[in-house]
């Protein structure tokens, strides 16, 4: 029998061809998918060139997406995407995403079914710690990395200690996945989990959707962690069903698995939560910033740009429009979230809220495009980082929340609650 | 290897945001991406640098984004080695396979001052404040990472492996 261990030590002692593994060792991982986006794969294919290599290890198994600085901002930008649209071409990259069919790529992947369960997942993108969301182990990396990853479909690893988050109990009203991701980002630090994994469970889980869950995953590594992992369960199963395009393996946690750090969070006590410049960790309660007015709200971004996170903006727009003073910049996260939306209507309660919509980008997140800020400006944004400059000008200021705070503050001129207004 | 220069210290969770702001992520040629190393931190940066300089940093050193631009930047604008108290996963991994050498050491960073002169030797983890005198062993590297770093890069060693696999 080999040793109790955790989702995400089973997850890699299989792909490292070993019955069992221990937080520390070093590993040589068999990979399933191996993703970079316009900024990263140019570098990661001057690398790959540089292995001697010809052909990437598995055409179905590199996933390229241009959606940093696409559509192309600018001239460099549109080089930046030849580069790696000019590669998928020549390697005859099957899943790579152009303009008309991309998406923020942590939305898009899942979306697609291209991440299951039980996957070892490499991203030169930071967010790849998303698909944590669906039982796999999948985690950010540099572009050699990469690179690496797209010659021979391996990479190493440190085997990841695990903290265990178990999470029981309902949420109250307006409070969300991204609420609780903050709230535990605040409690531990920006490296509170560094070289760790996070395994988020318990019964708020039970009821939680998987664009929640996607959203608590995607910010792992905001606590400098090397992935966040939330277990295969029917919530999971019907969302992949019809969806994944591979079958997938279930692994789960041994109830003698060691954790070296046990943290117990009742939900029912969280209230919408809101990080302050410029850490995410910087966080206070919403119903205590109504005194920071604001210039600008997004929301979209891998993070809260799914389709359950427009419904609930929605919700709280619905009949109302933005401040005076606000714009709202409203980016479904990909085409297919864009159409649902605009089916269901919900792009006639933006445009009568007076919102921008804009097609499928990383953009504004990252101070690419879509919605930077001047000098002094504030923005409320459904985003991952508020550091200095992120959004724009270096003396800006990004306040992340949820798609209830956001557009609840788009209405306000200020940060506020739903139940403000 | 030995590396010599004068420090430059800055505080925790340095983000590769202010290493690189993103706005510059149009480009990966490293030339340009030196020009705008650390900006949003400290404009003076790039003026003040000296080819060998040594950037010293607290904990959490490259904490967000997965942007190779943040070491290659670093590299580029002329800093021989930086040494901090703790990195974040993805910058030490990406610092590791793009060959910017990187120490950690609570210690060093707790005993040098803005503008000291350091020597650091590279291949024993040995840190020398020559300004004030005191030395300092920085943490070794596990074996695995250091067989990289000897190879000089992850891509060598991706060299080494498609050729055992094709003869």
């Amino acid at each position: 029998m080999p040793r109790p261990m955790t989702i995400t030590e089973k997850i890699l002692a299989a792909h490292a061809g070993l019955d069992e593994v221990e937080p520390g060792q070093l590993i040589t991982c068999k990979l399933d998918i191996v993703l970079a986006n316009d900024v990263t794969a140019p570098i990661a294919i001057r690398e790959f060139r540089r292995t001697g290599a010809t052909k990437v290890w598995d055409k179905d198994r590199v996933v390229l997406v241009p959606d940093h600085y696409a559509p192309n901002k600018d001239i460099k930008s549109a080089e930046q995407a030849k580069v790696m649209r000019d590669f998928a071409r020549e390697q005859s990259i099957s899943h790579y995403y152009e303009i008309g069919c991309m998406g923020v790529e942590h939305a898009l992947l899942p979306e697609q079914g291209v991440v299951v369960p039980g996957d070892v997942i490499i991203g030169a993108d930071s967010h790849t710690c998303t698909y944590g969301a669906l039982g796999a182990f999948s985690t950010g990396v540099g572009s050699t990395d990469a690179a690496a990853g797209m010659a021979i479909g391996e990479a190493w690893f440190k085997v990841p200690a695990s903290i265990k988050f178990v999470v029981n109990g309902e949420f109250g009203p307006w409070v969300s996945g991204k609420d609780l991701i903050l709230h535990i980002i605040g409690l531990i630090g920006v490296d509170g989990a560094l070289y760790q994994a996070m395994e988020f469970t318990g019964s708020t889980f039970d009821r939680m959707g998987m664009d929640d869950r996607m959203t608590v995953c995607n910010m792992a590594i905001e606590a400098g962690a090397k992935s966040g992992i939330i277990a295969v369960d029917d919530i999971t199963r019907t969302y992949l069903t019809g969806r994944a395009e591979r079958p997938w393996v279930e692994y789960h946690s041994d109830p003698e698995a060691h954790y070296p750090r046990v943290i117990e969070i009742d939900a029912g006590v969280l209230k919408p939560t809101v990080s302050f410049p410029h850490l995410p960790s910087n966080t206070r309660l919403a119903e205590d910033s109504r005194d920071v007015t604001i210039d600008q709200v997004v929301i979209g971004s891998c993070t809260n740009g799914r389709l359950e996170d427009l419904r609930i903006a929605a919700e709280v727009l619905k009949g109302r429009k933005a401040h005076d003073h606000v714009r709202l910049i409203v980016i479904p996260a990909t085409q297919e979230i864009y159409r649902a939306a605009m089916a269901e209507g919900l792009f006639d309660i933006f445009l009568d809220a007076n919102a921008a919509i804009s097609t499928p980008t990383c953009g504004p997140c990252l101070g690419g495009h879509m919605g930077i800020l001047a000098a002094g400006e504030r923005a409320v944004a459904t985003t991952n980082r508020n550091f200095v400059g992120r959004m724009g000008d270096p003396t800006s200021e990004v306040y992340l929340s949820s798609p209830a705070v956001a557009a609840a503050s788009a209405v306000a001129g200020h940060i506020a609650l739903p139940d403000d207004l | 290897m030995k590396f010599q220069g004068a420090a430059h210290k800055y505080g925790r969770d340095i983000d590769t945001d202010v290493i690189i702001p993103a706005r510059y992520l149009n480009t990966s040629i490293p030339e340009e991406l030196a020009k705008h190393c650390m900006e949003d931190l400290d404009p003076e940066f790039v003026k003040k640098v000296q080819p060998g300089d040594i950037l010293v940093a607290e904990e959490n050193f490259g904490c967000g984004s997965s942007r190779e631009h943040a070491p290659i930047s670093i590299k580029a604008a002329g800093v021989s080695v930086v040494i901090a108290k703790s990195y974040a996963r993805i910058f030490y991994r990406n610092a590791i396979n793009t060959g910017l050498p990187i120490m950690e050491s609570a210690e060093a960073v707790a005993g040098i001052s803005n503008g000291d002169k350091v020597e650091v030797d590279a291949d024993t983890g040995l840190i020398m404040n020559l300004t004030t005198g005191a030395t300092y062993q920085a943490q070794p590297f596990p074996p695995f990472i250091k067989e990289i770093i000897e190879k000089g890069g992850l891509i060598e060693m991706v060299k080494d492996k498609l050729a055992a696999q094709s003869s």
